[in-house]
């Protein structure tokens, strides 16, 4: 027998060409869009009077066409507005009149405990500029996903996004994220 | 014993090619997962403003999107135009486009569909307002106001 080189094993070859392909799928991410996600209110009924909401329980953001916030009538700031709103959605009790009203909530995994009836009411003039508006809208939602951090960790030691639906739902039930963007009235410009 | 002579010389034996259609695979695979199908054709600018709290846009084929923005074609103006999927519309065209996108998709997955929105930083509000009021009439109320991701603390 002379020196002949055996063929190569090549059954190997498709096992390392699907380790490959696999590499690649789990690792190649498509273009993907990102957003922040809304669930616009039906149109208004006519025949139907909006409900009223307590002064106490309403905090206004009003963003006018230059971009300046006013909260409550007082002139605010869009970079102190996440603590603002953090501050005026976390529950007070025993009830304080410069907070909004608390309301007791019993749940299976939760037991007793308070919840802000607080409502943040947002308006935006015409000539608002969009950065702004998602600005805004941003602070808005980072607030509550502080808030419900928070309580969460404080409840269950973990953070919201790692605990199960049912933590979830519960924490949703203390925590409500209640924003409610104003009817347009058509004033000013386009 | 010339019987068991050896036939060949010393050359070499071809490589295997049995794993080459394996490779071909591999690549057909690879450019099929990341090849997006259908880019559309943007008339309009649309620069997304950024924002930390995100999520991502889900079930992209239960998407229909909206651009606002000023047109890229700089004879057309600086106003604000509104881009349906892949056409310049104007604000009443809002609700047959809509109706449109439903009845393009299956009955079931009707009730998923969501109206993306990207829109440029720049834009004004009066007009976003005015798109929002078009699609609450028409039952679209699930949207998404396409942003980026802010990565870093500025």
């Amino acid at each position: 027998m002379a020196a002949k080189t055996p063929e190569l094993n090549a059954s190997s070859m498709a096992d390392i060409a699907f380790l490959l392909l696999i590499f690649f799928l789990v690792t190649t991410t498509m273009d993907v869009d990102t957003g922040i996600g809304r669930i616009l209110p039906p149109p208004p009924d006519p025949s139907v009077k909006p409900p009223d909401a307590k002064k106490r329980n309403v905090m206004n953001v009003l963003v006018n066409k230059s971009d300046r916030l006013l909260i409550n009538n007082r002139p605010g700031d869009i970079s102190t507005l996440k603590d603002d709103v953090k501050e005026f959605m976390t529950p007070h009790f025993p009830d304080n009149p410069d907070f909004p009203e608390v309301k007791l909530v019993t749940d299976e995994i939760i037991g007793n405990d308070y919840t802000s009836e607080g409502i943040i009411s947002l308006k935006n003039d015409r000539g608002t500029s969009y950065e702004m508006y998602i600005a805004v809208q941003d602070k808005l939602a980072q607030a509550f996903a502080e808030l419900k951090d928070e309580y969460s960790m404080k409840k269950f030691g973990r953070l919201y996004e790692d605990i199960d639906e049912d933590h979830k739902d519960a924490v949703n039930k203390i925590i409500r994220s209640r924003v409610s963007e104003a009817e347009p009235e058509d004033i000013g410009s386009k | 014993m010339s019987r068991f002579k050896k036939k060949g010389g010393k050359e070499t034996p071809g490589i295997s090619t049995a794993s080459l259609p394996d490779i071909i695979f591999m690549l057909l695979f690879f450019f099929m997962v990341t090849t997006v199908m259908r880019e559309t054709e943007l008339l309009v600018k649309v620069a997304s403003p950024s924002a930390k709290e995100v999520q991502k846009l889900e079930k992209k084929s239960l998407v229909s999107f909206i651009y606002v923005g000023e047109p890229v074609q700089s004879r057309l103006g600086t106003n604000t135009r509104i881009q349906l999927n892949d056409a310049f519309g104007h604000i009443d065209a809002i609700p047959e486009f809509i109706a449109k996108e439903r009845e393009a998709r299956d009955e079931a997955d009707r009730k998923y569909l969501t109206t993306s929105l990207k829109v440029d930083r720049g834009t004004k509000m009066g007009i976003v307002t005015d798109i929002k009021q078009k699609l609450r009439r028409v039952g679209a109320f699930k949207i998404n106001y396409s942003v980026q991701k802010e990565h870093e603390e500025k």
